[in-house]
């Protein structure tokens, strides 16, 4: 079966998806990302959909399925480059993602995701002391 | 259409094909008066149509309502008259006036025989009426194109979406909100945002009159799919009015609100790193009440 | 009324779903949809192509491009000989779902078409016609 593949760049997970997603397809890149995501130690997910023409409520729903679960494995997912025509759709329908985060398009979405990055590796030093003090 | 009649009128349109011209464009001529069209165009269409409708009837076409050629010639030069602003029964008029010098062509060629003149008359009334009836349908056709885009015009012109600094986009609405006016407006701004690649648009309602219930449906729903493209929208003018009818409404727009475009503005900057700030007295160039610029002749 | 074209799908696995899609689109543009009325129409094939395959077990769509005087658009007709729909009130609101979706797939179809009208019977199946005009 055809699987979408996934990129490493750096700490992200580079997604694009460019086929007419079918169902199964969908649950397979839930799948994939998820594992993905533990093995690589990634701490951010991009995925573009600026190919997609459509996202129905399936496709809708996983990405807010990735979007959830990569939250709980300390990543953050970022889809990018949504249509216009499938962003009113999506409205029209009454889906609209509310735990996922946008960007216009990929340069920004990793833009996104970099800063999200540095801010935490900040706390993270500004923390440590506290909560690891023997490091 | 009886095929004698066909084979009758197509000799007699070879054969007295000049006079009939002639006959005709005398009494087209009253068209070109005010100069819309000229002579020669005229005279262009009438000789074309004249060959065309010849050739349909030497071929044998024996249908009441001509050739497709015939049609496709008839459908131009309808198209042509609307655009240039004729009325529709000066344009099929263009048509109908080829009957007067044709009866009298028929007329003559058969005399005294009163079977075969009826004949051919009516096999000719039928068709040219329906080349004119053909004829006010295109030109209708034609009408209702030219509304249409002109519709469409207004309504972009109506809604310009501004860029107001790398990354803003400002949508400043006027005039009263209809549903479908709503869609065109927001279906523009969405585009606008891809293009211009903004990550901020603000929607100034300052001039908007009332917004019912479907109108806010509307905003509420582009702020969602500016969110789901990673674009945020601010809604900056609501009037007084509006956000009283609009809660009365039980609508509530749960999204970024300014009292005016100017605020809105200072909050895009502000979001995008950037602020506004006062030029510092004499810190460049020379002050404007100096007088002339350098070079100036005094 | 008349119909220009007319093709029926069938609907018995995932791939059909895809295979819906297409047909709507060819068929969406073909009658001069705009891009966003494309979109919604496509969409809401979609969600009612997976209706058939999941809840009634597979199923047809016939897809027809429609030209009347006035108007010219696209009509969808999906069947299936499933169980049917015991309250479709019920089945059209937001949120309502028996199975695995998130139930928007019947209210959300909705929304997106000019044209929207059920006929179910309990142990017969299920025929959803939807359009979406120029």
């Amino acid at each position: 079966m055809d699987r979408i593949p996934i990129l490493k760049l750096g700490h992200s997970l580079l997604v694009t998806i460019q086929v007419d997603m079918h169902d199964r397809l969908a649950m397979a890149l839930e799948e994939d990302l998820t594992q993905k995501i533990v093995s690589s130690g990634a701490k951010g997910v991009l995925i573009d959909i600026s190919a997609l023409e459509i996202v129905d409520s399936f496709i809708g729903r996983t990405l807010a399925n990735i979007a959830g679960v990569s939250r709980m494995l300390d990543a953050d997912t970022v889809v990018v480059g949504m249509r216009p025509a499938v962003a009113i759709t999506l409205v029209e329908l009454g889906l609209s993602l509310p735990g996922v985060r946008t960007a216009l398009n990929a340069e920004r979405g990793m833009a996104l995701i970099s800063r999200r990055v540095a801010e935490a590796d900040r706390d993270g030093a500004a923390d440590a002391p506290d909560v690891h003090g023997d490091e | 259409m009886a095929s004698k009649a066909v084979t009758a009128l197509a000799g007699l349109l070879a054969s007295r094909e000049d006079k009939i011209l002639a006959a005709w464009l005398s009494t087209l001529a009253g068209a070109t008066a005010d100069g819309r069209i000229s002579r020669t165009e005229i005279e262009t269409q009438a000789r074309d149509f004249l060959r065309a409708l010849r050739e349909s009837m030497s071929g044998g076409d024996t249908s009441s309502t001509g050739s497709a050629r015939l049609r496709d010639m008839l459908s131009s030069i309808s198209r042509s008259r609307a655009l240039l602003g004729f009325s529709p029964s000066e344009t099929a008029t263009f048509v109908f006036s080829l009957k007067l010098p044709l009866f009298e062509e028929i007329r003559a060629a058969h005399g005294s025989d009163g079977e075969a003149l009826a004949r051919d008359t009516w096999t000719l009334t039928e068709l040219l009426d329906q080349l004119g009836l053909h004829t006010i349908e295109v030109f209708q056709k034609s009408r209702e194109e030219i509304i249409q885009r002109q519709q469409d015009e207004i309504s972009e012109l109506s809604t310009p979406v501004v860029k107001l600094w790398n990354g803003i986009l400002a949508l400043p609405l006027i005039g009263t909100l209809d549903s479908a006016r709503t869609q065109v407006v927001m279906e523009n701004l969405l585009q606008s945002i891809v293009d211009n690649g903004a990550e901020i648009a603000i929607i100034d309602i300052t001039g908007v009159p009332t917004v019912d219930t479907l109108v806010a449906q509307h905003l509420l729903k582009t702020v969602a799919a500016a969110r789901l493209m990673g674009a945020d929208c601010i809604v900056s003018g609501i009037r007084p009015q509006i956000a009283q009818t609009m809660v009365h409404l039980g609508v509530e727009l749960n999204v970024v609100s300014k009292a005016s475009l100017a605020d809105a503005f200072a909050l895009a900057l502000t979001r995008i790193g950037r602020t506004v700030v006062p030029i510092r007295s004499g810190g460049s160039g020379q002050p404007r009440s100096t007088g002339a610029y350098p070079g100036a002749l005094t | 009324m008349s119909t220009v074209t007319s093709e029926v799908l069938a609907i018995r696995t995932g791939d059909d779903v895809v295979r819906v899609r297409q047909g709507v689109r060819t068929a969406a543009s073909k009658a001069g949809l705009s891009l966003v009325d494309q979109t919604k129409i496509i969409t809401a094939a979609s969600e009612l192509a997976r209706n058939t395959l999941d809840y009634g077990g597979g199923g047809t769509a016939r897809i027809e491009l429609v030209q009347e005087p006035m108007r010219r658009g696209v009509r969808i007709i999906f069947e299936d000989q499933g169980p049917g729909i015991p309250d479709v009130e019920q089945a059209l609101s937001d949120g309502f779902t028996t199975g695995r979706g998130l139930g928007l797939g019947l209210g959300g179809s909705k929304r997106l078409c000019n044209e929207f009208r059920i006929e179910t019977e309990a142990g017969k199946g299920t025929r959803v016609t939807i359009a979406r005009w120029r």
